[in-house]
């Protein structure tokens, strides 16, 4: 049997209408072969949460450029979490100042990208960090 | 014909020659690159000659300053009666934190006021809401009722500055607090003067501040038109905006298309719905244009936007004055050119691209601090990008003479070439049925995605740089200082908020909030129930709340 196709959410949590980096994103990930839900913008955590689990997904990939992912990241992996969702990772990128970083992987955030990082390399991030549900 | 055949002649037998010459050179030292393009990935000639521009009339085509087609600008003196108006935007944390910035800009010789809403006010909600969290004065200043707004304006003589207020869905209601707070000060609705962006249709398109879906969004926009025609005549009611539309990732020629588009859906809408005679408003609709970094590509895409406007407004919808044709406009510079890495470059940036807008013609501007693109400016770095604009205004000398690059072979082809295309991209929108038909098709999203897309695989392989990012990239970090902003805003101002609750009249806010529904139900103009509303303490987001239940929620689609 064919293995699975990686199937990615791409978020916009918050009230954020930044969608560039979003919707380059989730073109790119179409190209690499990814089964790719987008959201669209002004998702709350709750809203980002239920799509993930409903949608199955193996990875949700959150932007935010308003400065409010210091409370809209870590809430998204609390509430999958709350919701036994925990095998789906989070990722996150945006505009993060580096003083942030800890704090959301603290909060189990896995990686997070920021303005310079190139398509590809997120594309390898999310192929040898992201492995197929069953 | 703009040249006598004579010089085209000798124009033409001297450029075979040259044509050799190059073929021999480059045999030898061949082209760094096999196509030299725009940042929009419009392909640039090595050479242009009049013989690409032989076809212009004069009269109609390039004409002088203040006349018809207006590309050598609306003033007819130029910059030298007035320079532009320095405009920065501002606007971070709470009212009274923005009313200082203000005073500070206003001591350093900026001209005009320029607000920036935190999300929550954008989009129409109450720091309090659920929706709202996190985000409290983030991106700007949050406000909530009158309170804040009278604290904003604070000690600003709203008879003398100008101010804009970047505000769309809820644009009724923070103009109808500029109304009331002018009212309270004693100053007669006649005297004020400035801007609400008020833009809805790029906002489906590009920026993405959402309420209401698009056909009752441009009612509300017809209302303030025709409010503003009636009862505040200085006031640009419709500020119709290419800015976001290129920070999406558009091409010049696709925000010069879409945005001049967007206007003449407005100007159709307050004919047909308000009955108002095209010159009666028009003369009171702006424009907001980016400056890229691809210098004279945007000196054409401003010089062509004049020339557009001029022309669909006398032959497209036959207006008879002459203050219609204008096109004034805003520019500022683009953000997203800014980058995180290295970013002291950004100075460099903004100035080439405050250079390119003044070149233009714009009547006011706005310049990006170094340090946008990772926070708030902080007060030094927007002193260094007033800096910039002033030092343009009154070193360089740019502005001794009007529209210096006139007559420039490349800048009168590549203006000719801007408006071509952004015509094509009209005419097929007309063809659609309109811009509010083409956005629920999704066209004008999907044409900004695939420009977006390209460009940042363009950017991925090295076609295009971006110094810092993908070429000279430098391990040696320099931080820079950081404006945050405190989470302790949002808890002040939930409690500034509560505390308005308390003591205003509930059942005189209530009275107020049932006029704008039943207003809003009969199609009637909302203006003068908003300023009744917001003069009772009403919130932002009780009105937007009618709003929404009346006409509808519109959510983003998700195109990509």
């Amino acid at each position: 049997m064919a293995e699975r196709k990686i199937r990615i959410m791409v978020a916009k949590p918050g009230l954020d209408g930044h969608d560039r980096g979003a919707r380059v994103l989730a073109r790119c990930f179409r190209d690499a072969g990814f089964e790719v839900i987008y959201t669209g913008c002004h998702q709350t955590p709750e809203q980002i949460a239920a799509s993930a689990i409903q949608e199955d997904v193996d990875v949700v990939g959150l932007s935010c450029l308003s400065g409010a992912h210091r409370y809209l990241f870590p809430a998204v992996v609390k509430l999958l979490k709350e919701k036994n969702a925990d095998d789906i990772s989070v990722i996150g990128g945006g505009i993060i100042p580096d003083q942030d970083f800890k704090a959301l992987y603290d909060a189990g955030i896995k990686a997070i990208f920021t303005p310079g990082a190139t398509l590809d390399s997120i594309v390898e991030w999310i192929n040898t960090n992201i492995k197929p549900r069953n | 014909m703009y040249f006598a055949k004579e010089l085209l002649d000798q124009s033409s037998r001297l450029r075979k020659r040259w044509e050799d010459e190059v073929k021999k050179s480059v045999a030898k030292w061949p082209d760094q690159k096999p196509r030299w393009s725009t940042v929009s990935d419009l392909e640039i000639k090595r050479l242009y000659t009049p013989e690409d521009i032989k076809d212009m009339d004069f009269a109609n085509d390039i004409g002088y300053p203040g006349q018809f087609p207006f590309l050598r600008g609306n003033q007819v003196t130029g910059y030298r009666g007035k320079y532009w108006t320095f405009r920065m935007f501002s606007g971070m944390g709470s009212a009274k934190e923005t009313n200082q910035r203000w005073h500070l800009l206003l001591k350093e010789g900026q001209t005009g006021l320029s607000t920036a809403f935190d999300f929550p006010t954008l989009m129409g909600y109450d720091t309090d809401s659920p929706k709202a969290r996190g985000e409290c004065g983030k991106c700007g200043v949050a406000i909530d009722t009158l309170e804040d707004f009278l604290q904003l304006v604070d000690g600003i003589p709203m008879d003398k500055i100008t101010t804009s207020m970047t505000i769309n869905p809820p644009a009724t209601v923070l103009w109808a607090m500029y109304c009331a707070a002018a009212d309270l000060k004693g100053i007669p609705l006649s005297k004020i003067g400035g801007t609400i962006q008020n833009d809805m249709l790029k906002e489906f398109i590009a920026q993405k501040t959402l309420m209401c879906p698009p056909e009752p969004s441009v009612k509300l926009i017809s209302d303030t038109v025709e409010f503003g025609t009636k009862y505040v005549p200085r006031w640009n009611t419709i500020s119709i905006s290419g800015y976001h539309i290129r920070e999406a990732g558009s091409t010049a020629v696709q925000e010069l298309a879409f945005t001049l588009r967007d206007g003449m859906e407005y100007v159709e809408d307050v004919i047909r719905r308000k009955g108002l005679d095209v010159d009666e408003f028009a003369p009171r609709l702006s424009f907001f244009f980016n400056s890229h970094i691809d210098f004279f590509e945007e000196i054409a895409k401003l010089r062509a936007a004049r020339r557009i406007w001029a022309k669909a407004m006398r032959d497209r919808f036959k207006s008879k004055d002459e203050r219609s044709w204008w096109m004034r406009f805003h520019t500022q510079t683009a953000g997203c050119s800014l980058t995180a890495q290295q970013p002291y470059n950004n100075v460099i940036r903004t100035a080439t691209e405050a250079l390119a807008a003044v070149l233009g013609g714009t009547q006011s501007l706005h310049t990006n601090s170094l340090d946008e693109v990772l926070c708030l400016p902080s007060d030094h770095a927007v002193q260094i990008a007033l800096r910039t604009q002033q030092i343009i205004a009154e070193e360089t000398g740019v502005a001794n003479t009007i529209d210096p690059l006139a007559g420039s072979y490349f800048v009168e082809a590549l203006t000719n070439e801007m408006e071509e295309k952004a015509w094509d991209y009209i005419h097929k929108i007309d063809e659609m049925g309109g811009m509010v038909a083409a956005i629920e098709k999704g066209f004008p999203q999907l044409e900004i995605a695939d420009a977006a897309y390209q460009f940042q695989r363009q950017i991925d392989a090295g076609e295009k740089v971006m110094i810092g990012v993908n070429k000279y990239v430098s391990e040696d970090v320099t931080p820079i200082p950081f404006l945050e902003i405190d989470d302790r805003v949002e808890t002040e101002q939930i409690e500034r908020l509560n505390a308005v609750r308390r003591k205003r009249d509930g059942k005189a806010v209530k009275k107020c909030l049932d006029d704008i529904k039943a207003a809003c139900k009969k199609g009637e103009n909302v203006m003068p129930y908003c300023i009744e509303a917001v003069k009772n303490l009403a919130s932002v987001q009780e009105i937007c709340d009618v709003y929404r239940e009346v006409y509808g929620e519109y959510r983003d689609p998700g195109l990509y």
